[in-house]
């Protein structure tokens, strides 16, 4: 293409680079996406049955659903999936639903088989037919959300201000979180109980007891849900709720969300594995259920990109971040997510003290701007240098802010200056958010005014990044002793110093290959959902173009 | 003795903010300053006052306080060993042990920040020092984040671990102390006194004077160079503790 006919973004970034580093992604996400269609996990199976409407637990507080996954399993394994013979147990009518069903598999009392023929036929249709409406109960919940925006109203501003509340007790978090929302808060995530993502069942009922966080249930999305509608309308504008669909419940989480209407989940498709060592193929599995279903249920994700530069040098790993963002971009839009859900995850962690940090962040930062010019980038404050010295803190969240007014960051989760010292105090979020509202009523359309010099300091690290993304993109394709290069490359130690094997991790013992005739309604519906594919390679993408003219 | 410095020796000035859950009137203000005199503020300035919601008011106030700091009477953990570059700790371990001194690091509970541990275990290091990693004559086992203690109970016996480290950056309801104390009970009970690895904790909150409390061999504070917790491994390890 001759110079000049195409526009000029302001990073003037190579147009074919750009398409090689998306072909690359795409080539080394392709066999995980065939990976994660021939398997399935206990995790996968058990949203399955949520979708269909099985909720409530055991005196124990173990889900019905993880105790029917079980048994199903121990009868008849799950190659086939859970479909077939818990409604073809359900087509006996001896059973009033699907808690009886499996209150007696707890018991003992039913034995599952796989059914054949006209009798797996009419499981399959039964099946169908009850996992349908909990898609319908989600596609509902969808058009409620775009109801509720087109009533009360979007937050007046980008980027739209994110919150943290984390009591461990939900009745405790409603309050915070209103108060959160009337201090200006766009979005409110409430962080999980920590201890959570490695638990294999998702505990039930409102909870009032976690751990450096609140428990993740389905009544707490409930009960924080309605909370947040009260006072969206309250204040005109509608506040969105955020949890996380990661960690060994990632297909049930994301169901949750969709039948509760939250708005946006935590969900990144190798988080798990680098950070919480969980089972590669189970994390690919859970996920891209987990990304088609919040496709269907119109949920902005967020990836977590900001975690490989918390344990990592941020300048000489600042590569990563842009390969990972590149491979999310592709799972996600084979999933069926749109651009405008596509949370993509950066975060400002440079060593203040090295020389020209602000102009490597701001070069990064704009990197990711360009390279995702419709997608509402996730931008998070600094904490690996947050030392203590709250007044210097002070500043680098304004520096923060700056970089995020000056590149038309989507969503800006809001840094506190007493990061790495305490929980923070109702003054913290005070100051941080009168810090954010200084930055964006100073600066905020800054970004019509600044354009790096073409053959500057900025543009030329963003060439670099970029450069050296593809690098490593190229380096894990090329690795031909995987079957899976990219598995290969996690196995290696690619991304960071973690080496993480394929057959090795947590929740690795629930993940089974598919049989020929493996039957899960919920796949097979949500593969229908417009988006869905392998990364549609005559789909035209703009990737020059800049429609949020930042 | 000395009295905080403000711009003049001896002017004993400090600054103090915090939050009253009163709304903003001269009545909150009047409060803030009676709070600022019980504290020992005396005068007290009260430079700025800001309601915070209807309930809430945030106060900065700068005064003179009276005390006294008795410099002689302050107690502080000194370095108990000498400090050695990592020349010198590959050389005495190899003399000493024979063998790689084995490390498994990890961090507890809850805590996914791995900062801490990764500042000291990895070659990347920190303040300019590489971390143990490099060192070697150690061997590192870095566990990560989330480690249950059972499972580094394990680990930490099949690695013949000599030595844990465990960093615990979260404080949440006091989460590093208890933490630390259901990690350091677990060693007791899964090994003989004599072949129990050494624990070391570390986190910008501990208190380096509480080893006994908590069960473990030595506590790391904030700002701890890789360098100092490998001469202390040297160090402890020629005690023949624990």
């Amino acid at each position: 293409m001759p110079a000049g006919s195409r526009p000029r973004t302001k990073l003037d970034l190579d147009p074919a680079v750009v398409r090689t580093a998306r072909a690359l992604a795409r080539r080394a996400g392709r066999p995980v996406v065939k990976l994660a269609r021939s398997h399935t996990t206990v995790s996968v199976e058990r949203a399955t049955l949520r979708l269909a409407g099985l909720e409530g637990a055991d005196s124990d507080g173990i889900p019905w659903v993880n105790r029917l996954v079980d048994a199903v399993r121990a009868d008849a394994g799950l190659e086939h999936g859970v479909a077939l013979p818990v409604w073809h147990a359900m087509g006996t009518g001896e059973h009033a639903d699907l808690v009886q069903l499996a209150q007696k598999a707890a018991a003992g009392s039913v034995t599952f088989r796989v059914p054949e023929g006209a009798a797996a036929g009419k499981a399959g249709r039964a099946a169908r037919r009850d996992v349908g409406r909990g898609i319908t109960r989600i596609d509902r919940r969808r058009k409620e959300r775009e109801r509720l925006i087109a009533r009360i109203g979007d937050p007046p501003q980008r980027p739209w201000i994110y919150l943290i509340v984390a009591t461990g007790d939900i009745y405790e978090d409603i309050p915070q979180a209103r108060a959160a929302a009337r201090e200006g808060a766009d979005v409110v995530a409430v962080i999980r109980s920590t201890g959570q993502s490695l638990l294999d069942y998702v505990p039930e009922g409102a909870t009032r007891e976690g751990y450096a966080g609140t428990y993740a249930t389905q009544e707490n999305f409930r009960l924080m849900r309605a909370a947040l509608d009260d006072v969206s309308r309250e204040l005109g504008r509608y506040v969105r709720l955020t949890n996380y669909a990661s960690g060994l419940c990632m297909p049930e989480m994301a169901t949750m969300a969709g039948l509760e209407r939250l708005d946006m989940m935590l969900n990144d498709s190798m988080y798990g594995i680098l950070f919480r060592d969980i089972n590669p193929i189970r994390t690919f599995v859970d996920q891209r259920f987990s990304r088609q279903v919040h496709a269907r249920a119109g949920i902005i994700i967020n990836t977590g990109e900001d975690n490989y530069l918390t344990t990592a040098d941020a300048v000489d790993e600042a590569h990563t971040v842009t390969v990972s963002q590149l491979l999310n971009e592709f799972f996600a839009k084979e999933a069926g997510l749109e651009d405008w859900q596509l949370g993509l995850g950066h975060a400002f962690e440079i060593n203040p003290d090295l020389p020209d940090s602000f102009r490597l962040e701001l070069a990064h930062a704009m990197l990711a701007r360009e390279l995702f010019p419709a997608a509402p980038l996730k931008w998070m404050p600094p904490t690996k240098h947050m030392t203590g010295d709250v007044f210097r803190g002070y500043l680098l969240d304004g520096f923060f802010n700056l970089v995020g007014a000056m590149t038309g960051q989507g969503i800006l989760l809001v840094g506190m200056m007493t990061e790495a010292v305490v929980t923070p105090w109702l003054s913290d979020r005070d100051l941080a958010l009168q810090n954010v509202r200084y930055v964006l009523g100073a600066a905020g359309k800054l970004h019509e005014d600044f354009r790096p010099e073409a053959g500057g300091f900025i543009a030329g690290r963003a060439r670099q990044v970029l450069g050296e993304a593809v690098e490593l993109l190229e380096k894990i394709n090329r690795d031909v002793t995987h079957p899976i290069p990219l598995l290969g490359a996690i196995a290696d130690g690619t991304f960071g110093i973690t080496r993480r094997p394929a057959d090795r991790g947590k929740g690795l013992d629930g993940v089974v290959r598919r049989a020929d005739g493996y039957v899960n309604p919920a796949i097979d519906i949500l593969d229908l959902s417009p988006n869905v594919g392998m990364g549609r390679p005559g789909a035209k993408r703009s990737v020059t173009g800049s429609p949020r003219a930042n | 003795m000395v009295r905080p410095y403000g711009d003049t020796t001896g002017d004993g000035m400090v600054q103090l903010s915090f939050t009253l859950p009163l709304p903003h009137d001269k009545r909150a203000e009047g409060a803030a300053l009676q709070l600022a005199g019980s504290m020992g503020l005396e005068p007290a300035m009260l430079v700025h006052a800001k309601g915070m919601g209807p309930d809430f008011t945030f106060f900065v106030v700068y005064g003179r306080v009276n005390h006294l700091v008795d410099v002689s009477a302050v107690q502080v953990v000194e370095r108990e060993y000498p400090l050695l570059s990592a020349k010198d700790v590959n050389q005495a371990l190899r003399s000493r042990l024979r063998r790689k001194l084995v490390v498994v690091g990890a961090c507890i509970g809850t805590d996914a920040h791995t900062v801490g541990i990764d500042a000291i275990l990895n070659v990347k290091g920190f303040a300019g020092e590489k971390g143990l990693e490099y060192y070697r004559e150690i061997r590192v086992v870095n566990l990560g984040a989330q480690v249950l203690v059972p499972e580094l109970v394990d680990r930490a016996g099949a690695e013949r671990a000599d030595a844990v480290l465990v960093s615990q950056v979260v404080t949440q309801r006091d989460a590093h102390l208890t933490n630390t104390c259901e990690m350091s009970a677990a060693f007791r009970e899964a090994f003989p006194a004599a072949r129990r690895p050494l624990l070391v904790v570390g986190g910008p909150r501990f208190d380096e004077s509480m080893t006994a409390a908590l069960g473990v061999d030595r506590i790391f504070g904030r700002g701890t160079t890789p360098a100092e917790v490998a001469s202390y491994l040297v160090h402890a390890l020629a005690k023949g503790s624990p």
